[in-house]
């Protein structure tokens, strides 16, 4: 063979030896990593899956926050108009985390129902929300006014 | 009417620029040299529009012009002045007028200091980037025009400007991360004129070099800041988030990293050119692509800021005109411009191959971790998110496969090396790396840790293998220092940019594996220990700054018995939107950071959530990357950027350069 075409195949050869390394890599990362929004109708529905990673969002429904007296253990509960899910939550809760607003958490369903959540994330100003949250109120046609959505 | 002035102004600027696009490009095709000579001055036209166009808009904002729209919405008159300037940048209208001023900022720097450039060249170079000036300036214009006015309906007093964007950081963060995602556009607006000339040699890759690296040395300083502001303003101590946003700004850099490297072989050797131009083409589109993420709203970021469906659908157009239209350029005329030279397999061509292949394998498993949700989303099956672990997961080991070849590159020749050579001259540098990697972590004390043995190892490796190279590149001299000013700026620059690396490679490293982060209910009186450090909450005050009123928690940090400093965070309320804003305090060091936060009050007592990390190292990775930058402005100042008459030859320069 031409050194010159030799060399190219030996050049494809360690790309496609690398590229299937990485296509491996990608989806053992994929593997338990992503996990899928439902909305608090689809949760109460029983749709969703208990003990895997999945992530919750809507309306924090007015008066359900509850804070422990000695701990830094939240619940609250988030709707979208049509049913509502109870979460917990230990740590330290974002600045704009607040009732009435919208937030997704994301962690695993117990066997009663509550999600066990490892994260909270509340939308980070005044004229936005998150796009899930905003996509489960239009479907219960929930949707406030005033340039919420998007 | 400074408003209106501005706008005006870019009203000028747009029809420039389409004057831009059209006529030097007609003067190449046909050989008119008077049309072709019209570009540098067209691009400084364009600028000074741009400039006049963008002072209006910080005029209005400093003058508290709430009849302007964007003003209205995104400062307020408490705002310091400092921020109402930044609050130019802090939203979308105004921060894409910023990108449009610093694309004219780089054209008009092309046509200032491109003298030794063909007219032909430069021409076409001004005309590429006159063209991605028009979309961008027609995107600010019709679908996001900063000077809209508020008319009637003005309000007494704007809404302030995102209690998060009001931060040292943030006033010069965009501006250098624009710097560096739109300086891709000057590599590009090379490639496409090499492609549309056929003409891909070695003096293309030396003009066309020392500008991608200074927009990769500013991207890098963007990306850096961008991190550091995180870690210190959004309050919980995260310094990357693989956020879809951050991803966009990394997914260029990655690309733009390769692209460094393929340049150089281009440059030396005459290799990978049709590779190169691709590379560019993929920098510049991906940094178009962060602009449609940012920009469309399609992903959830902390980025987003209120968007409509009309600039997604306008960038996503544009991206599909300047991608395609690139790549089907691409596809006619690459086999005209493509090498045949051959290399051994044992040679740095080699081992920049590797680092090409990394680096692009990188930044597609980026690019698919960012998109997966929306790719899945548009199928309909449903709204996931890819969290950090896929990123670390697959990001990681990619980084520790590139390092052990990264060693060898600076002491490896050109063309042809021998496997003995490398062991003769790297068998000290990987002794003396394992020895310190197995010893280091004993320092720390506790549990020995192996992932940051294996940092320290890779780390020094670098370290040593540079090291090494360097004292053979100085020895040969009468003195010390005469040998130094024998090695080029170039070298220089690299040899500081791969040290950033491996500091930036122990910081992250060590950081991840050594922290502590402790999230606690804590009353004044109240003391927590965490490594080694006692922190004491002596009491909560009520502070009050220009626009907003705080909750302020101080504390008394003991090391050994000696109070070593004092930490006072504070729980803002910005008195415009009534926003609450954590602003955490940090003893910071280059061996350890100690950072204090404010959760939310519980219970009657005076007691606060308390978030306290200690974070070892954690400078390291920004001082790394200031490294990489500085490497990467200093090849700049190689005297062969700046000869006026180009050699037509490289090859031998570069064999003899790289032997030397």
């Amino acid at each position: 063979m031409h050194p010159v075409r030799k060399q190219r195949l030996y050049l494809v050869l360690f790309v496609i030896v690398f590229s299937s390394a990485a296509i491996g890599l990608v989806l053992y990362g994929l593997s338990g990593n992503i996990n899928l929004f439902y909305p608090p109708a689809e949760v109460a529905a029983g749709k969703a899956p208990v003990g895997q990673p999945i992530r919750v969002g809507g309306m924090v429904v007015d008066g359900s926050i509850e804070r422990s007296d000695d701990s830094l253990e939240v619940r609250f509960e988030v709707t979208d108009y049509q049913a509502k899910v109870a979460i917990v939550y230990e740590g330290i809760l974002p600045d704009l985390f607040d009732e009435g607003q919208g937030a997704v958490a994301a962690g695993m369903l117990n066997e009663a129902g509550v999600l066990e959540a490892t994260e909270v994330l509340a939308k980070h100003d005044e004229n936005y929300m998150p796009p899930e949250v905003a996509d489960a109120l239009e479907a219960s046609g929930r949707l406030p006014d005033g340039g919420a959505k998007l | 009417m400074i408003a209106e002035f501005g706008h005006f102004a870019l009203i000028i600027a747009l029809c420039l620029s389409v004057l831009l696009s059209v006529i030097p490009l007609w003067g190449a095709w046909r050989g008119n040299v008077v049309a072709m000579s019209l570009a540098p001055s067209l691009a400084i036209g364009l600028f000074v529009f741009a400039g006049i166009s963008f002072a209006c808009l910080a005029t209005v904002f400093l003058q508290d012009d709430f009849s302007v729209a964007v003003v209205a919405a995104n400062s307020n008159s408490l705002l310091p002045h400092i921020y109402k300037f930044s609050a130019v940048w802090g939203n979308h209208e105004g921060s894409l007028l910023l990108w449009i001023l610093i694309l004219c900022v780089w054209m008009a720097a092309v046509a200032l200091f491109s003298s030794q450039l063909p007219l032909l060249m430069l021409s076409r170079v001004l005309a590429v980037m006159g063209i991605v000036a028009v979309g961008f300036i027609s995107f600010s214009l019709f679908t996001s025009n900063p000077f809209a006015r508020l008319l009637p309906g003005t309000p007494a007093d704007g809404q302030d400007l995102n209690p998060l964007l009001q931060d040292p950081g943030l006033i010069i963060h965009p501006p250098l991360l624009y710097m560096g995602y739109v300086g891709f556009s000057v590599a590009f607006a090379f490639a496409i004129a090499a492609l549309l000339g056929g003409r891909l040699d070695a003096s293309w890759a030396r003009w066309s070099r020392p500008w991608t690296n200074v927009a990769w040395a500013f991207l890098t300083l963007g990306i850096m800041l961008g991190s550091w502001w995180a870690y210190y303003e959004l309050g919980w101590g995260g310094w990357w988030f693989w956020d879809p946003v951050e991803n966009a700004s990394f997914m260029p850099w990655l690309a733009g990293t390769a692209l460094v490297h393929s340049l150089a072989a281009t440059e030396k050797r005459g290799l990978f050119k049709s590779w190169t131009v691709l590379l560019a083409i993929f920098a510049f589109s991906l940094s178009l692509l962060g602009t449609f993420l940012v920009r469309s709203g399609v992903l959830t970021s902390v980025h987003a800021f209120a968007t409509d469906p009309a600039r997604g659908l306008f960038i996503l157009v544009f991206l599909a005109f300047v991608v395609g239209g690139s790549l089907t350029l691409y596809a006619l005329r690459a086999p005209a411009v493509s090498s045949r030279v051959s290399f051994s397999w044992l040679s740095r061509e080699s081992l920049l191959l590797v680092n090409n292949v990394v680096f692009l394998v990188s930044t597609l498993t980026v690019l698919f971790g960012t998109l997966f949700p929306l790719l899945m989303d548009a199928l309909g099956q449903g709204k996931y998110s890819v969290g950090p672990p896929y990123f670390n997961a697959v990001f990681v080991p990619l980084m520790a496969v590139l390092i052990p070849f990264m060693g060898i590159g600076p002491v490896s020749r050109w063309k042809g090396d021998s496997a003995a050579r490398w062991r003769a001259e790297l068998l000290l540098p990987a002794i003396a790396a394992v020895i310190c990697g197995v010893t280091v972590p004993l320092l720390h004390g506790g549990e020995y840790n192996v992932w940051v043995a294996l940092a320290v190892v890779l780390a020094s490796w670098l370290l040593f293998g540079l090291a090494r190279d360097v004292w053979y590149r100085v020895r040969g001299a009468s003195t010390a220092a005469r040998g130094f000013r024998r090695l080029t700026p170039s070298y220089l620059g690299m040899v500081v940019a791969h040290l950033g690396f491996a500091a930036a490679v122990v910081g992250v490293v060590a950081t991840s594996q050594y922290n502590i982060e402790h999230d606690l209910k804590m009353q004044p009186g109240d003391t927590e220990v965490i490594a080694g450090y006692s922190f004491t909450f002596t009491e909560v005050a009520q502070v009050r700054g220009p626009n907003f009123v705080a909750d302020e928690a101080r504390f008394d940090v003991y090391e050994n018995g000696r109070l070593l400093t004092r930490l006072a965070p504070q729980k803002r309320r910005y008195l415009a939107s009534g926003q609450v804003m954590t602003e955490a305090a940090i003893d910071d060091g280059l061996w350890r950071d100690l950072f204090v936060a404010m959760g939310e009050p519980i219970g009657n007592e005076g007691a606060w959530a308390i978030r306290l990390h200690y974070k070892p190292m954690v400078r390291w990775m920004w001082l790394g990357a200031i490294m990489m930058a500085l490497g990467g402005f200093a090849t700049v100042a190689d005297k062969r950027y700046r000869q006026r008459k180009v050699a037509r030859n490289e090859v031998s320069e570069g064999v003899s350069g790289a032997a030397a």
